[in-house]
């Protein structure tokens, strides 16, 4: 909404001294946003005088048609040779000798630094411009010259006071409860509260009109559907001069409020709309067929807007109609065939008040937002619509000619609910003492009546105030107005509760983890496409196919929500890469989303707690929300350096990953060899906790690789964090710590190379017995001197006996005995 | 060994008179200084106190003396020999200390030699903001709560007041679940998470819930579709707007430096009444750039305040709608863009930085903001 300050003095007469910065801060101080302070035609400054065009010339050897003018500029301001005179070349042609115009002279500066100069052009000499509107920062409107309504200036005439140049606006953006704001009346309510000036309410006091001239009957307006439309009011007039043209007052106002002026009429509805908040809509009279009547959409009917769109018509939609049929969208777009005319003399001036609800989904439903609108889904004063009718008779028979014929219409008495507050609530919520007397002041300024007794108030709230409904509402209006600013900061006393939960705390230990490894983090979007899933080689039976689509993406590309983190990695890895980056280490904590089987929609009642039964309703609509940890490995791990030469990430740093992310928290993670299908099927790790598989590490596939040209080799890592954290030890029992002696013996063994090295360490723990401390792998070969189908994997074993030192012989007892396991379990033999 | 016969040789000097034991104490002395090794010391340990030495002969010569003179030869050639020793050991200390320092000298590198062979690491400032964050409220008594993303329509907007047809309905731009009446959508601020922990816990009740949430905003620099909120709850009895006023406060001290405070201003969200704008102190320029064009602040645009969330006290009809009774308890809420705090706490310029997953972005803020 924007308002320009002097248009709110004419109701709030604040003082004079206060400037627009104050003005704004009290308004701000009282819930309304002033975003900003405009400056009606900011950049604009004198000498920018009314002309009267005296003389044209035309000028017919140019490509365009060139004008050179003779104007009456007023005896201050004519050219030294020609007194009161200027002349000037034109390259509009909207005008005729006669007219006023607006003329900025040698000296004057228009907006963007434009310096106005006497100069030769066109082989004339030019003494200064004439202007249009948009030339002057008016408005947008480009078209022509602005042509000033006959009379309504003498030449010589400051044109910058006239037209409101450096006028300062206020544009607030007005919150949907405050639909009372988006009117010069429902501000100057506000600034005349905050300045304790008395308030005069442009909408509350019915304007004189003259006597129906009953020459006619007025055309007929009603409401077949209260629900729809509870008010609804026609007033005729015929006779109207259409081509009487808008006075400068009122265009500037228009322009400053952020509207373009059209024709009289239309402007008229316009400008009492920017005032009262009523939105009105005039009709060509003798485009009407039969009675104006507002009803509820009939099943297919058809309507064009005035946006020259062909609309289809919901049975939920509000229209005005006539015997043709629907004939407007209501409160939101008049339709093409009713809508008045350049030259309508006759004029049908609707004003109603319409269902908040309706408008809005009507609004929604067709994509379709005005200026009515916006006003009506808000809440629009129920009272104020024959008085805003009113006020724009006046207005037209005032400024067009034409004859008022009367009104016709239809009102269905609504009750106005009362509010019973308690005195006190107020201050209780606002944790500050607010006293009664105060209570009822504030709430009277907001304009409620209040009936007070004991302690209690009944409050009915005033008719632009739909938004008041239930007593908090009234607490917000008391606190505002007393002012945030007076409420004390008050820490509260709070009791013990579980703090960080451990899900969020080991997450974050992880994080810490990955970090402290050499990992960046690097959250990315969760939006995939079926193109991520194909480049995958993800087969249509994988898990992770069943994708949650989104109704609405950002992008066709990346309509589906993920079910693994990698696609996000993989891309971030590539911008890096492209931007440099000669080895990367990425990690990624965030949710994927696997999708549920359908259930239907359920929308519990909110005037209570849902029940269970409906809660896991709700919850059954929800996919599978599981948090996912993920790395991607790529390039270069260590650079050359002298330490020595460079080598890359491979998969085993990749397995390493999730052995980082699983010792920081305590969980025990087992490795196997997988069959991931994102991965390389001889370089695949299986992760295993508690007995089941979460997630999969190692070398992606080359064809995966290929798909998303990424560096050869590149890894990765993924597993389902939240199975981690649940797999993470509670209490940790304390190490035994053995002082004794320590024996070590080395021991390689042969055996089939499809026996992982996981496994045979097992074997020889478990046969090693007590004594057996650790078993390391410390050598791996195959080749040459083995023989085919079968590898070298050498151990480290270290033996130790918590009370004594061990003998020759336990040692290689024990070391017997894990041997002779491994050659049982697999046919392993010891080595040379 | 026969006794020296001096009768025998009369003219030879005895090696026990006192000038020859100085001479050769002198002698080696003047040499274990000269020494300028420890194998030229080794050498003169030989020759100056090995067995063969002239003290050493001298020592073996008093024995042959007269007992009454042995006594006095003997003092003389053990002072003698005494000081020899002492004088090899100091040069001996010497000189291995002189050995160490130019071995070490030797061993000298260049200690500000580069050493980038392991890769360092980072965490997001948006998982560290939210810690931090939320480390301040754990610290107050708070839980930390998590929701779901992909979040029912009812706990995102018909539970927070926001009825089908409510006008703020349609100025979220929201992501819905295939089909558009699945009912479900991703969720559009974390406020949900309220209603989850409402419908779960009894009052009293505090909490914070740091998360992700989504509109359908364009990536530009200043938005982006996916963003991060921190939503606050208390619903206890007896919670005033005073007290979401000092909460606020201690958290804005705890975040950006002590002595800063908050503003509200009247505002309007459905699930709150009454509802406020959170303004923050700047905490660059603290409100001394306002009206002094020579000293401007980028931070706060010479405003003197920064505008950081919304806030307000729970709507009677939100707490219904958990089955909370509302004449028994009231709460406040607050909410705030992690995004926007990161921009202006630490001088972010563009939102796409946040987004991009730059590695040399996510690195210098390290493990903890
Ligand atoms: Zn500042």
């Amino acid at each position: 909404m924007r308002v320009p300050i002097s248009w709110l003095r004419e109701f709030a007469p604040i003082p004079e001294s206060v400037g627009a910065r104050d003005l704004s801060a009290r308004l701000i101080a009282a819930g309304l946003e002033v975003e900003t302070v405009d400056v009606v035609g900011s950049g604009t400054q004198g000498p920018v005088v009314v002309g009267r065009v005296e003389h044209i010339e035309e000028l017919t050897e140019f490509k365009k048609p060139i004008r050179f003018c003779r104007l009456s500029v007023g005896s201050a301001h004519g050219h030294p040779d020609t007194p009161g005179l200027r002349e000037i070349i034109c390259g509009a042609a909207n005008f005729v000798v006669g007219d006023l115009v607006v003329v900025a002279l040698p000296g004057a500066t228009l907006p963007g630094g434009f310096e106005i100069t006497s100069r030769k052009t066109y082989g004339r000499t030019s003494d200064g411009m004439i202007c249009a509107e948009r030339e002057l920062g008016l408005g947008d409107d480009g078209s022509g010259i602005m042509v000033l309504p006959a009379g309504s200036a003498q030449p010589g005439d400051d044109a910058l006071a006239l037209l409101g140049i450096g006028e300062e606006v206020l544009d607030i953006a007005v919150t949907p409860d405050r639909g009372y704001a988006l009117s010069i009346r429902g501000v100057a309510r506000e600034a005349a509260t905050a300045y304790d000036v008395p308030f005069s309410d442009p909408g509350l006091e019915l304007p004189d009109l003259p006597p129906p001239a009953q020459e006619v009957l007025p055309h007929e307006g009603t409401s077949a559907d209260p629900s729809a439309c509870d008010l609804f009011t026609l007033r005729t007039i015929t006779g109207f001069n259409p081509h009487a043209s808008t006075p400068v007052w009122m265009r500037r106002r228009l322009i400053a409020g952020g509207m373009r002026s059209v024709n009289l009429a239309v402007d008229v509805t316009n400008y009492v709309m920017l005032e009262c908040g009523q939105p009105l809509h005039a009709f060509d009279l003798d485009s009407l067929r039969g009675p104006v009547v507002a009803r509820r959409a009939n099943p297919g009917e058809e309507l064009e807007t005035l946006d020259h769109v062909a609309r289809t018509l919901d049975p939920d939609d509000v229209v005005i109609s006539d015997d043709t049929g629907a004939i407007g969208l209501a409160g939101t777009m008049g339709g093409l065939t009713s809508e008045i005319r350049d030259d309508s003399v006759n004029i049908a001036l609707e004003a109603a008040h319409f269902d908040a609800r309706s408008v809005a989904r009507m609004s929604r439903r067709h994509k379709l937002s005005s200026e009515a609108s916006r006003r009506f889904e808000r809440g629009v004063d129920r009272m104020v619509a024959p008085i805003a009718s009113a006020r724009a008779t006046a207005l037209l028979l005032e400024l067009g000619g034409g004859v008022y014929q009367g009104m016709t219409g239809f009102e269905s008495a609504s009750p106005v609910p009362t509010i019973e507050i308690s005195a006190t609530l107020p201050g209780d919520v606002a944790g500050m003492p607010i006293s009664a007397d105060t209570v009822v002041e504030k709430l009277r300024e907001v304009g409620c009546d209040v009936a007070r007794a004991d302690g209690r108030l009944s409050v009915t709230a005033p008719s632009w105030r739909p938004d008041l409904t239930d007593p908090y509402d009234l607490v917000e209006e008391v606190v505002r107005l007393v002012g945030y600013d007076h409420i004390p900061s008050v820490l509260p006393i709070v009791p013990p509760h579980e703090g960080w939960s451990d899900e969020r705390r080991l997450t974050r230990r992880v994080g810490l983890a990955m970090a402290g490894a050499g990992f960046a983090e690097v959250p990315a979007y969760p939006f995939i496409g079926a193109d991520d899933l194909d480049a995958l080689q993800l087969p249509d039976s994988d898990p992770r196919r069943a994708t949650v689509r989104l109704a609405n993406p950002l992008s066709d590309a990346a309509p589906l929500l993920r079910t693994t983190l990698l696609p996000g990695l993989i891309a971030t890895a590539k911008r890096n890469l492209s931007r440099g980056a000669a080895g990367l280490a990425l990690f990624e904590v965030g949710s994927v989303f696997l999708a549920a089987g359908a259930a239907r929609a359920v929308r519990p009642d909110v005037n209570r707690a849902p029940s269970s039964e409906e809660l896991a309703a709700l919850d059954a609509l929800l996919p599978q929300q599981p948090q996912h940890l993920a790395v991607l490995l790529a390039g270069e791990r260590a650079p050359d350096g002298f330490w020595g030469q460079a080598h890359d990430y491979g998969w085993a740093d990749a397995v390493n990953a999730a052995r980082i992310s699983a010792r920081c928290i305590q969980a025990s993670i087992r490795v196997e060899r997988g069959g991931d299908p994102v991965f390389h099927p001889g370089r695949c790790a299986r992760l295993i906790v508690a007995g089941a598989a979460i997630g999969s590490a190692g070398e992606l596939h080359p064809r995966v690789i290929e798909a998303y040209g990424l560096p050869a080799r590149t890894c990765a890592m993924e597993l389902d964090l939240g199975a981690l954290i649940a797999a993470a030890s509670g209490i940790t029992p304390a190490p035994v710590i053995g002082t004794m002696p320590v024996a070590k013996e080395d021991i390689a063994l042969i055996v089939p190379s499809d026996v992982p090295v996981a496994s045979l360490r097992d074997v020889l723990l478990a046969a090693g017995g007590e004594l057996l401390e650790s078993v390391r792998l410390f050598d791996e070969y195959s080749g040459a001197q083995i023989e085919p189908g079968k590898r070298s994997v050498a151990f480290s074993l270290r033996f130790r006996a918590p009370d004594r030192t061990l003998t020759a012989e336990e040692v290689a007892a024990a070391r017997q005995a894990a041997v002779a396991a491994a050659e049982a379990e697999f046919g392993a033999t010891l080595r040379g | 060994m026969s006794a020296p016969n001096s009768s025998y040789d009369p003219v030879a000097p005895s090696a026990l008179d006192e000038a020859a034991v100085r001479a050769a104490t002198e002698t080696a002395e003047a040499a274990i200084a000269a020494a300028a090794d420890l194998e030229q010391l080794k050498a003169v340990r030989i020759e100056h106190a090995g067995d063969r030495s002239p003290l050493a002969l001298a020592n073996r010569e008093i024995g042959s003396l007269a007992p009454a003179a042995r006594a006095e030869a003997g003092k003389r050639v053990g002072a003698a020999r005494g000081r020899v020793k002492q004088a090899l050991a100091s040069r001996q200390h010497e000189l291995e200390k002189e050995r160490d320092e130019r071995v070490l000298l030797e061993e000298t590198v260049d200690v500000t030699m580069d050493y980038d062979r392991d890769p360092v690491g980072g965490r997001h400032p948006l998982t560290t903001i939210q810690e931090r964050m939320a480390d301040i409220f754990v610290s107050m008594g708070y839980d930390v709560v998590d929701g779901p993303e992909v979040e029912s329509e009812w706990h995102n907007f018909d539970a927070l007041n926001l009825g089908p047809d409510h006008p703020a309905r349609s100025m979220q731009d929201t992501f819905f679940v295939e089909s558009p009446d699945s009912g479900v959508v991703l969720r559009t601020h974390t406020s949900p998470v309220q209603i989850r922990t409402m419908l779960t816990q009894q009052p009293p009740i505090h909490m914070v819930a740091p998360g992700r949430v989504f509109r359908t905003d364009e990536l530009d620099a200043t938005h982006t579709p996916v963003f991060s909120q921190i939503e606050g709850l208390a619903v206890d009895r007896g919670i005033t707007m005073a007290h979401l006023k000092g909460t606020l406060d201690h958290f804005a001290e705890q975040l950006f430096g002590e002595g800063l405070v908050t503003r509200l201003r009247p505002s309007y969200f459905p699930f709150t009444e009454p509802s406020a704008e959170l303004d923050l102190q700047c905490f660059v320029c603290r409100g001394s750039s306002v009206g002094d064009p020579d000293h401007p602040c980028r931070t706060c645009s010479s405003e003197g305040w920064i505008e950081w969330g919304g806030c307000g006290m729970v709507n009677p009809r939100v707490l219904r709608a958990c089955g909370i009774d509302p004449d028994e308890y009231s709460g406040f809420a607050f909410g705030m863009g992690l995004e926007r705090t990161l921009m202006f706490r630490h001088g972010i310029t563009d939102m796409r930085d946040m987004v991009e997953g730059d590695v040399r972005f996510t690195v210098p803020f390290g493990l903890e903001l």
